[in-house]
């Protein structure tokens, strides 16, 4: 039975205008749910998924990654020239299509280069290797002797002897294959580990670049949906007459209630003419009441980790220090709301979807009008930021449904309000830190505690015999109903952020009660090579010396440093603050150190790490979600703070040179560190300790006043 | 009230019947099928949606099409000019000042009215200017660099 026939008698009711009261059989939708992504698959082994070399030489790459702004276009294209040896100038790059492309899970967590790459990489390199055989018998020579250079292959000892990659494939599939081909060394690399302009570039200063809002066809109505103005308000009752009369289309599919126009500002108009009713919401807990509903509704703690005995690491404690950390709920934000075109013709649905997975996507829109998943298509085209917040596809669905409700071509753009409203938020959290010192001015033990972020990297790092870590709730669902009182989901560096803020605030306490230079503390406590040398690289870069006298902080500079680890990619960030009379933290200078193994596109990398700071400074200083029983109260860019122009500070990039070890990824390590350096630089410069995020001008005041 | 409002648009007579308390930015991206220019917050709070009319940079979101009614707008797709990319939209992308490229086409108009106004801004100008068009991708330290240079380049002449 397809899931919303009840709809379809409905829709027919609505042949005529009037007033209709709705029984609440079927609430509006109100609740994004998590993305249920399909599991991980590997990739197809044949290499003909992922490339295809043309008639005329051009080279075309497969990828089910999304351009989210955060370069795959650019980087995949390198790893995919260097190992085919052709032009990176030559390569064509099609992502997230998913009738085109290979199956991908998602681009999230930092995984583009880190997994695709490399199957990129094999399928180019086993490619190369069936060419040279191929130019070897045209050419008659051994394959051993042959160079390859821009798709073109020659025999050196043999003037004249050349045959192209185009002229050997004349735009066919290859069919011969070859196992176990070796990747290039790094030290052969010619395209990878260099600049190169980004492929997207010249769409994007254009304007040209099509997003998928900008996607038009005949006949196409734009459509609004008519929303609760809390999660748990139910419609009670809603008269569309107004918004008939006003020439709108009214579409009533299962939980949706749609105004359609063939315009999509005339259709916000005439979604303003509607009359509806809902339910109050049921009382919830509100932005400041969070954290002890957190506390009080979470699950039993998880153990992630353990050594040694507290027990025994309380007995070497001289001095304990225990703090609780919040974290609020934070948005996405992205500049391009949900927006979704959908098409259905002869029963195949294509829909554009600003999606961060299109093929969970695909599996979504399936189910939910009932095709089967090869007569749906999903594309994701320019993706105007995600950022985690579009792991899902609710708007594509929307879309979907209502192009099946109406028989025509429908677009669904979000107004900022919804994508407020649905944002599948960074969780609010909770964490707790107990932790002693021995006389010597060692951590003898460390108790870690949290509740709603998740655990990853939650768990220390730091050389310390005796600790314990558990945690409890999480931002990938399966939380105790009501737990989250919204969607919440991956948001950049997902619970990562939440636990390094914690740990590296709680280092920094411990190393002023050492009455020792924060940097010199954690070097002390760090056995681990990569991360004393992302540290040492960041100090040196910063210019960081220990505070007089003899190092014992606060010094009254305003320095900081905060280090940590997220999916294999080391960080360490130093920055210098300014805290004025008014309480608006002014971050002067940031330093970020990374070690993220091979890095396939320098300038690309120092892009995402120059943007995961920024965007790191929003949740530091800014960003933060109010509401109160159900009802979100930021609804737009007046009251929701995300970092402006005036709010960048001087940003200096490292990347730490070791491309023998695997790439690890790069667009969310740097964002980790950077609200705890910044606590701690606000320690270092006003002697006040800020314990909840974001540390706004209010928070900062406070603070000091507390003294 | 619908009529016919006309226009110069990237250079070109434009005309329109439209119900004219209806948005720019609608009637650009719909009626006449330009869709540089982005929708992003609707309440002229992110800059996402900037265009030039005459020579201030406005936010289409919310600046009713009536009001532009005789004058000259100027929206991303009017700046390249035979395959050439002005000084501003080069610099952008030499220096990689962007990334999901969604508030771009915004910003290169922002800074276009800066420019013409304020031929060689000193550092803290550009952040004044540009600070109320958003960018979540965290592009800002390029578009300033970008700004920087095509100050140089134009040497006055927008």
């Amino acid at each position: 039975m397809r899931p919303h026939d009840l709809s379809r008698r409905e829709l027919l009711a609505l042949a005529t205008p009037g007033l209709f009261v709705f029984f609440p059989l079927e609430p509006l939708e109100a609740f994004q749910e998590p993305a249920r992504l399909p599991g991980r698959q590997a990739g197809p082994t044949d290499f003909n998924a992922w490339l295809r070399i043309g008639e005329n030489g051009r080279v075309t790459c497969f990828a089910g990654k999304v351009e989210l702004g955060q370069g795959p276009t650019t980087a995949l294209a390198q790893l995919l020239a260097e190992e085919l040896d052709v032009a990176y100038d030559a390569v064509d790059m099609v992502l997230g299509d998913t009738d085109l492309c290979p199956y991908d899970m998602g681009t999230f967590g930092s995984m583009g280069i880190r997994l695709t790459g490399p199957l990129i990489r094999a399928a180019a390199a086993e490619a190369r290797a069936v060419l040279v055989q191929m130019a070897a018998e045209r050419l008659a020579a051994p394959a051993g002797r042959l160079q390859v250079k821009a798709g073109v292959v020659t025999d050196p000892s043999s003037a004249g002897k050349r045959v192209t990659y185009a002229e050997l494939v004349q735009g066919k599939r290859i069919e011969r294959h070859i196992e176990k081909v070796p990747l290039k060394p790094p030290a052969a690399f010619t395209v990878v580990g260099r600049p190169a302009v980004r492929k997207d570039a010249r769409d994007k200063v254009t304007g040209k670049g099509k997003y998928a809002g900008d996607f038009a066809f005949p006949g196409m109505l734009h459509a609004r949906i008519l929303r609760p103005p809390a999660h748990g308000a139910a419609l009670q009752e809603v008269d569309t007459t107004a918004a008939e009369k006003a020439g709108a289309r009214v579409v009533r599919d299962g939980g949706l209630l749609a105004i359609l126009h063939e315009r999509r500002d005339l259709a916000d108009r005439a979604l303003g003419l509607v009359k509806a009713r809902f339910t109050p919401p049921p009382p919830g807990p509100d932005d400041k009441t969070i954290f002890d509903h957190l506390l009080k509704t979470a699950p039993e703690p998880r153990l992630v980790g353990e050594s040694g005995s507290l027990t025994e690491g309380a007995k070497l404690a001289h001095e304990v220090v225990e703090q609780t950390y919040l974290n609020s709920y934070v948005a996405h934000a992205p500049m391009e709301t949900h927006s979704a075109t959908a098409v259905i013709e002869n029963g195949k649905a294509t829909v554009w979807a600003s999606t961060q997975a299109p093929f969970g996507v695909k599996q979504q829109v399936a189910q939910a009008l009932g095709f089967t998943p090869p007569n749906v298509r999903i594309v994701a085209p320019y993706v105007g930021g995600g950022f985690g917040g579009k792991s899902g596809g609710q708007q594509a669905v929307e879309a979907a449904r209502l192009a099946a409700a109406t028989g025509q071509p429908v677009q669904v753009v979000w107004d900022r309000t919804e994508e407020f409203f649905f944002d599948t938020f960074r969780p609010a959290a909770v964490v707790k830190i107990r932790a002693g010192l021995t006389s010597a001015g060692r951590i003898a033990f460390w108790d870690y505690q949290v509740y709603g972020a998740g655990d990853r990297e939650a768990h220390t790092f730091y050389d310390i015999p005796h600790r314990r870590t558990v945690s409890a709730g999480n931002w990938m669902g399966g939380n105790p109903p009501g737990m989250h009182p919204f969607g919440v989901g991956p948001w950049r560096a997902p619970s990562v952020n939440t636990n390094t803020f914690a740990r590296e605030s709680q280092m920094d306490i411990l190393a002023a009660k050492a009455g020792v230079d924060p940097l010199e503390f954690r070097l002390a406590h760090l056995s681990d090579r990569r991360m004393r040398r992302v540290l040492e690289a960041a100090a040196k870069q910063f210019g960081w010396v220990p505070g007089k006298p003899a190092g014992k902080p606060p010094s009254g500079r305003g320095v900081g440093v905060a280090c940590g680890i997220y999916s294999g990619t080391y960080v360490a960030t130093m920055a210098e603050v300014v805290v004025p009379s008014t309480g608006r933290v002014q971050v002067k200078r940031v330093v970020t150190a990374q070690d993220q193994g091979l890095t396939v596109n320098p300038d690309g990398s120092r892009q995402q790490m120059e943007g995961s700071i920024t965007m790191g400074l929003g949740q530091a200083l800014g960003e933060e979600v109010r509401f109160r029983n159900g009802e979100v109260l930021d609804r737009n860019f007046d009251s929701y703070q995300v970092p402006r122009f005036s709010w960048v500070p001087r940003i200096e990039t490292i990347l730490i040179d070791n491309p023998d070890t695997p790439a690890t990824g790069c667009g969310e390590p740097p964002i980790i560190t950077v609200a705890a350096v910044i606590a701690n630089a606000i320690y270092d410069a006003a002697n006040i300790r800020l314990l909840q995020l974001p540390m706004t001008p209010a928070r900062i005041l406070e603070a000091r006043k507390r003294g | 009230m619908e009529r016919t409002i006309q226009f110069t648009l990237n250079g070109q007579p434009a005309r329109v019947t439209v119900d004219d308390g209806r948005m720019l930015l609608w009637v650009l991206r719909q009626d006449l099928g330009l869709t540089g220019t982005k929708f992003g917050c609707g309440e002229g709070l992110c800059g996402a949606c900037t265009v030039m009319v005459g020579k201030e940079a406005v936010r289409s979101c919310s600046t009713p099409v009536k009001d532009v009614a005789g004058k000259q707008v100027l929206t991303i797709e009017g700046l390249e000019r035979e395959g050439k990319l002005h000084p501003i939209q080069q610099a952008f992308l030499k220096h990689h000042a962007f990334q999901c490229g969604y508030c771009t086409p915004g910003m290169i108009l922002s800074a276009y009215a800066l420019l013409l106004k304020t031929p060689r801004p000193a550092p803290a100008e550009i952040l004044r200017h540009m600070d109320d068009n958003l960018c979540r991708c965290g592009a800002h330290v390029r578009i300033v660099e970008a700004i920087q240079e095509a100050a140089g380049v134009l040497k006055g002449g927008v």
